[in-house]
This record gives C-alpha cells, sequence and structure tokens, in this order.
C-alpha cells in the first residue's frame, strides 16, 4: 500500500515493543476516580453532586456549561468525597469530582438513538454525544458536538479518523483498531450522517498491516468510506499535517479543519460514539497505554475515566526501583508528573515510565545553526530564531515569526544536535506574546 | 515498588532525542575530510599530514586558552571536535609548503579572529578557517601562492597551467593541500549528503551557478568546476552550518550568490582567491538573508 505523507516532519523512533501484539487488560472497579470539571477548551461543568452523595456509574455529577461545555459523568458507582483541587495529566489546573467506589459499576445507560444509522436524525446525534461527554480522545480533548456544528456558512465534506498514533510507545489506538474495527466504522459513519459528509477516510499508518486489514474489512460494503496507509512520521497524527497528508488541503494559518471542510476524530472518539448513539453508553471507560522501561506489566489497559495514575501503575503491577520519570501522555508532547495522585481524564492516552537513565537529560551545548529545527518543523517555522526571541522576551520578532502558528509537536528539540530546549522556549514565549497583547488592550 | 513520588524527574516534552550531537556532527565532517587528506599525502608527500596535525592542534590550543580567559569549561567546547575541525580545514586551504609557524600564526588567527571575539562556536559570522586563510594571504602573499609539485614550483591551472580535466579530477596538480583531487573531495561530499550533515542545495547552488555562467560566457564548465577550490568550498566550506542561512529560502540566494561571485572574481579579478571570498562575502550577507527571506508558513495565506 502506498503511504501517503506531509512535508517534513522526523523519522522518531516507535518503542512500541513492550505492548504491541499483548491483548488489551480490562482493569478492575478503581477504589477511587477523580473526574475533572475540565478536560479540552469548553467551559469547567459545574457540579450537581455534594459531598457524601451517592452516585452511580453514568450518573451526570456535573453539568455542561456554555456551548462548548461536556457533562461530567461518574465513572463508577460510589459516594462523592467532595469537590477537591487537581492538576489534570495535561497540566491544567482546576477542580475534580472525587468519588470513592463500592465496587460497583451498574451503569445507567441512555435510550438508543436507534440501530439503522442511516435513519438516525442528525441533531440527535449531536446532542447526544454532547450529552454523553465525548472529546477528543487523542490528547487534546476538543469537544467532538462543536466538530458537528461549523459555522453555517461552511461545507464539511469529509470526515477522517486519525488512526495515525504517531507517539512514540503509544499502542491503545492500534489495540482498539485491531479488536473493533466495525465500532470505528460505526462511529465514522454517525459523524458523517451528523455532517451530511459524503466521504469518510481512516488514515492508518502503513505498517499498522492488521488494522489495516480489519478495518478495511469493517469498511468493505460503504463505498464512501476509504482506508488510507499512512507513512510513519511524526507528527503524522497532529491534525494539519494529517489533512495534508490525506486530502492535500491545507488548514489556513490560524484556521481550524473545517476551514478545509474536514472534521478529524480520534479512533476511540469512533468507538465513544458508536457506544453513545446506538448503545446508548455514555464515555466512561478508555483504553490507555502503560509503559516503559519503568514499568512491571507495560500494557494495554481498559481503565475507568479518573482512575488516578497512581492506581493504574500499581495496576499494571508497578514501578520498578529504577524508574524516575512518569509521563501522562506519549514522550514527544506528554507531561512529566510530579505527584501520581493525577487523575486520568477522557483525553489522556498513555503513562510511560522512563528510568533513572532514560530520564538523564543530554549535555547542552550552543547552538550551530545547522537548520535541523528548520528543516524538520512540520508548520515551516523557524524554531531555533523563535527560542532565541522567546529567551530575550523579543515580542516583535516572535509575533513576526507566526509564534503562535506552533503546533508544540517536539520535533525541533527533538532533533536538536546541541540538545536545546527549543519547543519549551516557544511555549513560554507564547505565553509572553499572549500577555502582551492583553495588555496592549487587546487589539487583537 | 517506590511511591517516593517527591523523587519523580519533572522535565519539559519531548522526553526523548535523537542521537545526534554537535561533536557528533563534527566528527562527521571531520570523517568525510580523510578521501581528500589520503590524496594529498599522495601527492605532495608526508608534510601534509604535519601540516593538518599542527593546524588542528594549533586551533584547539588557543580554543582551549581563549576558554579559560573566558572562564568557560573548556573541556565541553574542545570536545566537541569545531576547533579541531577549523584547523584541519585552514590547513586543507594551504599550499603544501607552508612554513610550521606560518600554519599555527593562521590557526591563532582562525580562532582568535574568525571565532572567539563573536563569542565562540554558534556566533561568528565568518567562516573561521577562512579568515585564517585571508589573513595569511593578505600577509604573505608569496608564500601563499607558492604551489609546489614534485618540488618544482608550477603555476596552478587557474593561473593559466596546462592541466587536462582528468589531472584535474583525481588531483596530481599543483595547488592547495586539501584541494587537488576533485575525487577525493566528492567521496568525502557525498559521505556528509549521505549522513545528512550538509544540504544539498548549497553546493548545488554554488557549483551549479558555477557551471551556468560558464556556458554563458563560453568557458570550459567542467574546468571551473575541478579546478582550484570550488568543490572544497562548495561541500566544506560553504557548509559550515554556524556561517550559512537558517532559512531554505535564504539557502538558495547564499549559494548561489556564492557562486556568482566567485565566477566574477575568476574572469574578471584575481584569479586564484575567488572561492575564499566569495564565500566570506556571503557570510556577511547571512544575517540579512535569514531575516528578510523567511520561509513560508504551513498554511500562510499568499499575499494579494
Amino acid at each position: 500500500m502506498a503511504s501517503k505523507t506531509f512535508k517534513s516532519g522526523v523519522a522518531a523512533p516507535e518503542l512500541k515493543k513492550q505492548t504491541r501484539g499483548k491483548e488489551i487488560i480490562d482493569i478492575a472497579v478503581p477504589r477511587r476516580v477523580i473526574l475533572p470539571l475540565k478536560e479540552g477548551p469548553g467551559d469547567p461543568a459545574k457540579p450537581v453532586v455534594k459531598k457524601n452523595d451517592e452516585v452511580q456509574a453514568g450518573q451526570v455529577v456535573a453539568e455542561a456549561q456554555g456551548d462548548w461545555g461536556l457533562p461530567v459523568r461518574a465513572s463508577i458507582d460510589g459516594k462523592v468525597e467532595g469537590i477537591v483541587d487537581i492538576r489534570t495529566a495535561a497540566g491544567q489546573l482546576g477542580k475534580g469530582i472525587s468519588i470513592l467506589g463500592n465496587g460497583n459499576v451498574n451503569m445507567e445507560k441512555m435510550e438508543s438513538l436507534g440501530s439503522e444509522i442511516s435513519s438516525l436524525e442528525t441533531e440527535k446525534i449531536t446532542k447526544r454525544i454532547q450529552e454523553a461527554g465525548i472529546l477528543g480522545m487523542g490528547g487534546a480533548g476538543f469537544p467532538t458536538h462543536v466538530k458537528l456544528m461549523p459555522p453555517p456558512d461552511v461545507k464539511i465534506d469529509t470526515v477522517i479518523i486519525n488512526g495515525a498514533e504517531c507517539e512514540p510507545y503509544l499502542t491503545c489506538d492500534e489495540k482498539v483498531m485491531e479488536t473493533r474495527p466495525e465500532d470505528i466504522i460505526s462511529g465514522l459513519r454517525i459523524l458523517m450522517k451528523a455532517l451530511n459528509a459524503g466521504k469518510g477516510i481512516v488514515g492508518i499508518k502503513s505498517h499498522k498491516k492488521k488494522a489495516i486489514q480489519l478495518i478495511s474489512e469493517a469498511a468493505k460494503e460503504f463505498s464512501e468510506i476509504e482506508v488510507v496507509g499512512l507513512a510513519d512520521k511524526y507528527p503524522m497524527g497532529a491534525e494539519k499535517m494529517l489533512i495534508d497528508a490525506l486530502t492535500g488541503r491545507r488548514v489556513p494559518q490560524g484556521g481550524l479543519p473545517f476551514h478545509v471542510g474536514v472534521a478529524v476524530n480520534n479512533i476511540q472518539t469512533a468507538v465513544a460514539v458508536k457506544e453513545a448513539v446506538l448503545d446508548g453508553v455514555p464515555l466512561l471507560r478508555r483504553v490507555v497505554t502503560v509503559t516503559g522501561s519503568g514499568i512491571e506489566k507495560p500494557g494495554d489497559y481498559r481503565v475507568y475515566i479518573g482512575i488516578t495514575v497512581e492506581e493504574l501503575v500499581e495496576a499494571a503491577g508497578g514501578l520498578k526501583e529504577d524508574a524516575a520519570k512518569v509521563i501522562a501522555g506519549g514522550p514527544m508532547m506528554g507531561q512529566a508528573l510530579h505527584r501520581l495522585e493525577t487523575p486520568m481524564g477522557r483525553a489522556d492516552t498513555a503513562v510511560v515510565v522512563m528510568t533513572e537513565k532514560e530520564a538523564h537529560l543530554p549535555l547542552e551545548r550552543p547552538c550551530i545553526r545547522c537548520a535541523r529545527c528548520v528543516d524538520h518543523c512540520p508548520v515551516f517555522l523557524n524554531p531555533i530564531t523563535l527560542a532565541n526571541y522567546a529567551e530575550k522576551e523579543i515580542i516583535e520578532g516572535m509575533e513576526r515569526l507566526k509564534i503562535d502558528d506552533c503546533i508544540e509537536c517536539g520535533t525541533c528539540s527533538f532533533v536538536c544536535p546541541a540538545k536545546k530546549p527549543l519547543v519549551q522556549n516557544i511555549i513560554l514565549g507564547k505565553g509572553i506574546v499572549q500577555n502582551a497583547q492583553r495588555r496592549n488592550g487587546g487589539s487583537d | 515498588m517506590i511511591m517516593a513520588t517527591d523523587k519523580l524527574v519533572v522535565t519539559h516534552a519531548p522526553h526523548i532525542r535523537e542521537r545526534d550531537t554537535v561533536p557528533g556532527i563534527m566528527g562527521g565532517v571531520l570523517i568525510a575530510l580523510i578521501p581528500a587528506l589520503v590524496a594529498a599525502t599522495l601527492v605532495f608527500g608526508w608534510f601534509s599530514l604535519v601540516l593538518v596535525a599542527v593546524c588542528a592542534a594549533a586551533s584547539v590550543v588557543t580554543e582551549w586558552i581563549w576558554m579559560a580567559l573566558r572562564h568557560k569549561d573548556g573541556r565541553v567546547i574542545v570536545q566537541d571536535y569545531s576547533a579541531g575541525l577549523t584547523g584541519v580545514l585552514l590547513a586543507f586551504t594551504l599550499p603544501p609548503t607552508t612554513p610550521i609557524w606560518m600554519a599555527i600564526l593562521g590557526s591563532v588567527v582562525a580562532i582568535t579572529i574568525g571565532k572567539q571575539i563573536f563569542g565562540g562556536l554558534g556566533f561568528n559570522i565568518f567562516n573561521p578557517a577562512l579568515v585564517g586563510r585571508a589573513f595569511l594571504t593578505a600577509s604573505f602573499p608569496v608564500a601563499m601562492t607558492d604551489w609546489v609539485l614534485d618540488g618544482t614550483s608550477t603555476a596552478t591551472p587557474l593561473d593559466g597551467a596546462v592541466a587536462t580535466n582528468l589531472e584535474l579530477f583525481i588531483g596530481n596538480i599543483g595547488g592547495s593541500l586539501g584541494e587537488t583531487s576533485a575525487l577525493a573531495l566528492l567521496i568525502g561530499g557525498a559521505y556528509l549528503l549521505y549522513r545528512r550533515l550538509i544540504d544539498w542545495r548549497l553546493p548545488l547552488g554554488y557549483l551549479g551557478a558555477v557551471v551556468i555562467l560558464a556556458l554563458l560566457v563560453g568557458e570550459d564548465p567542467i574546468f571551473h568546476l575541478l579546478a582550484g577550490g570550488l568543490i572544497l568550498g562548495a561541500f566544506f566550506m560553504l557548509t559550515d552550518p554556524v556561517t550559512s542561512p537558517l532559512t531554505r529560502k535564504g539557502r538558495w540566494v547564499y549559494a548561489v550568490g556564492a557562486g556568482i561571485i566567485v565566477f566574477m572574481i575568476r574572469v574578471w579579478g584575481d584569479a586564484p582567491g575567488g572561492v575564499l571570498y566569495s564565500i566570506l562575502i556571503m557570510n556577511m550577507a547571512v544575517p540579512l538573508l535569514d531575516r528578510f527571506l523567511p520561509d513560508r508558513i504551513f498554511g500562510e495565506v499568499k499575499a494579494k
């Protein structure tokens, strides 16, 4: 199969051997879950339970706020311990509802919207997806229902399911592709129905042969759905790169996929959509990868949303003696955690544990202007110059070189032979520029 | 199982890095120079090795002294091979009869004026080896054009000596130490391209410009490619990352501009210095090129 690709990017190592080929492990009901009130860009949900309330899995414990907001549903049965301060695995400070489980999950299901996708009603699908609390499960946490409500003058003709999984170490999406191909295709068809889109594409890295074969089989009877192989390159799973590779369309600067008539959704999001719409099951569980040289039993685990990293790690056999760094997410964009009480939300894909040796930072040397960061940047920025401007707080320079276009994929820092903290400084620079713009009275 | 979570290492993503390092890149360039060094030794004799060793050693010692004066950890800097590489490249531009004291002087100037006064590795504007070579050319014009082959002084082909293109290609002719064999340099250049240590745009733009101009004015393009230090310059001097542009557009202008300058100097100016000055002149333009020729960003809307 010929692989589709985008310009630039980098061949990152796979590091997926530890978990590839193993079956998904269903985790026991956790002792406690902490449900973040805010994931992604929407407003935080408003709690509707108080301390000591008994809750049931599937019950709404916090109501959606605003157009982009999502409700929070209890993922297990138990008693509310309280509303607590948390730092999400993605690093956002906020509140969460802590629920002490009683070991049971008696899920309160919703009514199915029907079994025939072609006869579903568009508005009902969108509403259901929002009610079920579905968001981008590939990491960004963008509310899925918002993608289904483009501005009235926009026509979305293509729905893409993102099966690139380009972060090293991660295999959770691959496992879901291998075990639930029909559900993924059903989810895609529901999303296409909601948008009245004529074309569906599932993009999968070409070397994931089994996933491609199974999903192609599941999609066989639907001529409007295409399964396409992708080159093994990072960051293939970045929305803009994926759209470019699959359709040749480039999302304009500062734009969103709908500007080029495309909506992109993650593999597990597609499964969640199918379950919510056809089975009436809200998003309470997901598959995460727990791996790295510092964990005893690496594997892909089906977890309850809100499980703490601590319990998840315990379920995976615990940390090894020389474990030193615990990353929520993949190694390219994930956050290193400073405490394991962090909950795993709906958009959190993995826990990667590195040993002391792997966590050791390489020696930083002077930049030799080799321009590898420039040559590999998937959005064609000038990372070293941006990083220098950020260090010196040269706001005019950062604006001129379009610091806001950085997708924070980390490719620049990854390829840098001088081991400069490029993306790190660029992210700091973004904050500096945004603060300055705010101070100037929001003239933008 | 450890739960002492206060001991967790917290750093910002990315948490993995590619293996290549600055010393690795410099070392790669040194490896790529080996064929040319072998050719030089075969054509000009063992004194070539001595000159290369002297220049490299003098450069490293100079760098070390500067590091000490600047209160920096000399080990980190000297370990990166960049000073040694500057020394080797300088030696490659010298006539094979250069006196040792002159080679040392050139190395000291290359590191001091070419590199350290700008702030050391990564901050210099001019290619340090070429600064050293330019200094020696200006100070000792006679010694710097003493082209000896088989014990007798000769002219170089650019001065008008007769040489076939095959002789130029193999390298059995008078000239600077490292630029005598186009074949050996091309082997090294191919290695650099294979390992992606240099950008293909630079040698292509530089050599391409010379070939096209030669065809336009009716000169032999093959002769121009093979004569003098053009190939050494194209693969090893022009491509110095520190002194070449960051942006892709800037790199094209830089390489083609240097190609035009070297051809103008050869045809209308003092023949042998072309490569040297073409690169130094375009080095000066690099900050401007980086500033005014940014690459087009992904999804950038064309200005109407």
